[in-house]
């Protein structure tokens, strides 16, 4: 949207004259003429005056930016932080995987000796409550390794930022995780979805019988 | 189709823990000859070295996906037959659709339970 200028000093002068209504006197005209060919032999237009200005501010603030990450430490989080968090994940899923194995030694135990036990089918029952419990340590491994997916997504645009901005805080760059062409199936790798997200049994069976 | 409870299904899943629930799950329904691998390559050798009465697989899995294993089978004039079903954890709509392209007998989201196992097998199979 074009903007209303501010008059200048020189439209503001013949404005001045003109209201003084009296013949200009030589020395006002061979100001004005002045003013005018200054401003032609500057050779910068409105225009491109306003996009230097643009630039000064760009510049500016991508210095400001500059300073802001270097005060973050992104060296810091690529190089210990990222590796520090995906330690502590895969801890979790070897930790649930070894609770989950005890568990369910536990409840093959207990199965085992239902078949002596008088309510032996009630025992039966337990145990497959607990087998069925235990689904979780599946989903939440999977979870995680998403979680360290992303962690180390991030940790590769942080490479990359540093290596855009060089100078103090430049780290080591690798390459960008390639986008996957369409059609190639691991687009399909989704992982498992958030609770609200998934589809549930029975609205799998739905899209299940309606495709073809 | 009529089923045979002494017929060989081969789970395939790249969690132990996965392998072990689903294993006790079919033992409980009646099932003893259970046989197990934790890859498609490593499943798709045992499917061609012996025969199998149902496949039950994983999706996410590496090398070969469950989706590629599936793929295999139904090109494979041998397996084409096996009943199939994927217990995975992706439930997306695109996910289901694939896999139902792909020839895929049934489909079971994670977590499951036993009665929905159970149910898969029973829509196969018919009573058990």
């Amino acid at each position: 949207m074009a903007r209303k200028s501010e008059p200048s000093a020189l439209t503001r002068k013949l404005e001045a004259a003109a209201a003084q209504a009296v013949p200009p006197e030589a020395a006002d005209i061979a100001a004005v003429v002045e003013a005018v060919m200054k401003s032609l032999a500057g050779d910068v237009s409105l225009a491109e005056f306003q996009l230097y200005h643009e630039l000064e501010h760009l510049a500016d603030y991508i210095q400001s930016a500059k300073r802001e990450i270097a005060a973050i430490r992104p060296d810091d989080i690529r190089s210990r932080d990222i590796p520090m968090a995906t330690d502590e994940l895969d801890a979790v899923v070897d930790a649930t995987a070894e609770a989950t194995g005890a568990i369910l030694d536990a409840a093959e135990t207990l199965e085992r000796m239902a078949d002596a036990m008088p309510e032996g089918d009630k025992v039966r029952e337990i145990a497959t409550r607990i087998y069925e419990a235990c689904n979780f340590q599946d989903v939440t491994g999977q979870r995680i390794t998403k979680v360290v997916r992303t962690l180390k997504h991030i940790e590769q645009k942080i490479d990359a930022l540093l290596s855009a901005f060089g100078d103090g805080f430049k780290g080591a760059s690798e390459p960008a995780e390639e986008a996957l062409p369409p059609g190639d199936e691991r687009r399909l790798l989704h992982g498992p979805q958030l609770p609200e997200e998934a589809n549930k049994q029975d609205e799998i069976d739905a899209i299940f019988a309606q495709t073809k | 189709m009529a089923i045979d409870m002494n017929m060989s299904v081969l789970i395939v899943d790249d969690y132990k823990t996965m392998l072990r629930i689903i294993r006790n799950l079919l033992k409980q329904l009646g099932f003893e000859n259970v046989d197990e691998a934790t890859d498609g390559g490593t499943a798709l050798m045992k499917l061609r070295d012996r025969n199998y009465g149902l496949v039950i697989s994983d999706w996410n899995m590496e090398p070969m996906t469950g989706l590629q294993l599936l793929k295999e089978v139904r090109a494979d004039n041998k397996l084409k037959h096996v009943p199939f079903i994927m217990i995975t954890a992706e439930s997306k709509t695109e996910n289901v659709v694939a896999a139902k392209e792909a020839g895929v007998t049934n489909y079971i989201v994670k977590p499951f339970n036993a009665a929905t196992l159970k149910q898969k097998l029973t829509a196969i199979y018919g009573n058990f």
